[in-house]
């Protein structure tokens, strides 16, 4: 436990002497907050009062954003020891795989919380939205989007892991290649059939069919969402069991003791 | 005699015992450890022991072993065969106890220059399990002359700086075994006494083993108390560093590790190296 504490006390003393690390924590889901909220007055404002875009569009928004924010939390705290070539100070100590990922998720924990109280505090005071009003279920989806973040932010640092520095340019735009599939702004009904048979297995499609449901008043079954739960820990697990995978290959091989990029790429 | 000492290193080999030293348990035992990448032997059957207050040097042309020996006994790389005892421990089966003894320091690896020394010291303290850890971080401050770099990011250091800063980490644990892959490389003659002076007294005081790597033979004629030769990922030659080289017909350290760097066979007896 104290060795996980040291992970993420190294990710606070990083953000705390930085402008660079602290700013991108809020600053771009705010700027995403502010769109989406001006997109739904805008929407609001020709569609009439036949359905209200705000909490559609704007609760999908800061419900995604929080997402993304988990995963690159992990990752980027990842990307802290690959960018210091820090591998071999930390691999060769008594620090444990699961201690390290422990303190991956635990620096996520805090940055993302950081995220979504700004989310929530620009939705509300510009906006008047106020996504915690959905109540406890609000809790659920949230939940539910963070085991799944936690899950893609493990396997994109096991990708970089694996491939190197270079191949974190295939880590940021996971979040876009999975959101046509989750159907984070329009049902997945809308979807072509085949993609629908993978946002049957992608967590976040239960979360916003869910949110969707709850906002027009339409019949669901929160029961649902314990597929998404239970899909979402299986793909927490399995990206444990990758990124284990990748890091026995790297010590196999020495990936690990002469990490660089121009060693593995 | 240099027929003798090659037969009793090679007969103790082929009977498949690592060769004791020194009394009480190793704190360093390793035994016929391989790394082969595909066809290449990188390391082949090493087998070694560093007993508690022992400084042994491990020798060798670039190329020769020693970093992939060190990775192996530092568990960031598998090996294809063999054992690494750390105070009897299995560090396969019981990675972190052995590696709570343990700690290290070389040129690659700096500490990530973002964090300032305390920082960093206060990050790898947590992670070694050290107790009365703000005592210990002053201690190694004070130790490696780095009070006054507590507060400064380690990327702004110089190299020596950096290298001191690597070794007050190194410490921080106050490790039973600590391993030292050329230390001094970027440090001024006189800094680098000092730290030779320092790591004896470690050995001395703390009881401690060290393993160490260098290509400054007059350093390892100074510190070490005995020296492992590797040529090809073999021990080729292994004994004191004052008279191994007279034993093998040479006048200086220096001479026997060009001549095992260049022509390992020319030494007479070589041949008997399984």
């Amino acid at each position: 436990m104290i060795r996980t504490f040291a992970i993420l006390l190294r990710q606070y003393y990083l953000v705390r002497g930085s402008a660079s690390r602290v700013i991108p924590m809020f600053a771009w889901v705010v700027v995403d907050i502010l769109l989406w909220g001006f997109i739904t007055r805008y929407l609001n404002a020709v569609a009439g009062p036949r359905l209200d875009f705000v909490p559609v569009l704007l609760g999908a928004a800061v419900l995604w954003d929080f997402f993304t924010r988990v995963m690159h939390g992990v990752t980027m705290t990842f990307f802290e020891d690959v960018w210091s070539r820090n591998f071999l100070n930390l691999f060769a100590s008594p620090l444990s795989l699961s201690e390290y990922l422990a303190g991956l998720v635990l620096s996520s924990v805090v940055t993302s919380l950081v995220g979504l109280v700004a989310m929530l505090i620009v939705a509300v005071v510009l906006f008047g939205f106020s996504i915690v009003s959905y109540g406890v279920t609000v809790i659920a989806f949230l939940l539910l989007l963070f085991l799944f973040g936690i899950a893609l932010g493990i396997v994109g640092s096991a990708i970089v892991l694996r491939l190197g520095p270079a191949a974190e340019w295939f880590v940021w735009p996971i979040p876009a290649l999975v959101s046509p599939f989750a159907g984070v702004f329009y049902p997945v009904s809308t979807l072509p059939t085949w993609m629908q048979y993978v946002a049957t297995v992608l967590p976040p499609s239960y979360v916003f069919e869910g949110l969707r449901a709850i906002v027009s008043g339409a019949p669901w079954s929160p029961s649902t969402l314990w597929i998404g739960a239970a899909l979402a820990i299986v793909d927490v697990l399995l990206a444990c069991w990758f990124f284990g995978w990748v890091y026995r290959y790297a010590v196999r091989t020495g990936l690990i003791a002469r990490y660089s990029a121009e060693t593995v790429s | 005699m240099i027929r003798d000492t090659f037969s009793r290193v090679s007969l103790q080999r082929l009977q498949g015992q690592a060769p004791r030293h020194g009394s009480g348990q190793a704190v360093l035992a390793v035994s016929h450890l391989r790394k082969a990448y595909g066809a290449v032997q990188a390391v082949d059957d090493v087998s070694f022991e560093i007993g508690p207050r022992e400084i042994v040097g491990l020798l060798g042309p670039n190329g020769a072993g020693k970093t992939t020996t060190i990775n192996m006994v530092l568990g960031v790389l598998e090996p294809s065969a063999g054992t690494v005892r750390i105070e009897g421990i299995d560090l396969a089966s019981q990675r972190a106890q052995a590696l709570r003894r343990t700690n290290f320091a070389a040129v690659y690896a700096p500490l990530p220059g973002n964090l300032t020394v305390e920082q960093n010291l206060r990050v790898f303290g947590l992670i070694y399990g050290v107790r009365h850890l703000e005592s210990r971080i002053n201690a190694v401050l004070s130790q490696y002359e780095l009070e006054r770099f507590r507060r400064v990011k380690c990327g702004v250091l110089s190299s020596g700086e950096q290298t001191r800063v690597s070794l007050a980490k190194a410490m921080i644990n106050a490790p039973h075994l600590l391993l030292l892959d050329e230390p001094t490389a970027s440090l001024d003659p006189a800094t680098a006494r000092d730290l030779r002076m320092r790591i004896r007294d470690f050995t001395t005081s703390e009881g401690g083993g060290v393993l160490w790597t260098s290509h400054n033979m007059y350093e390892v004629e100074e510190v070490c108390d005995r020296v492992l030769f590797l040529s090809r990922g073999r021990i080729l030659l292994e004994g004191n560093p004052k008279t191994l080289p007279e034993e093998h017909g040479k006048r200086t350290l220096e001479e026997l590790f060009i001549t095992i760097a260049r022509e390992p066979l020319s030494l007479d007896g070589a041949a008997l190296i399984p």
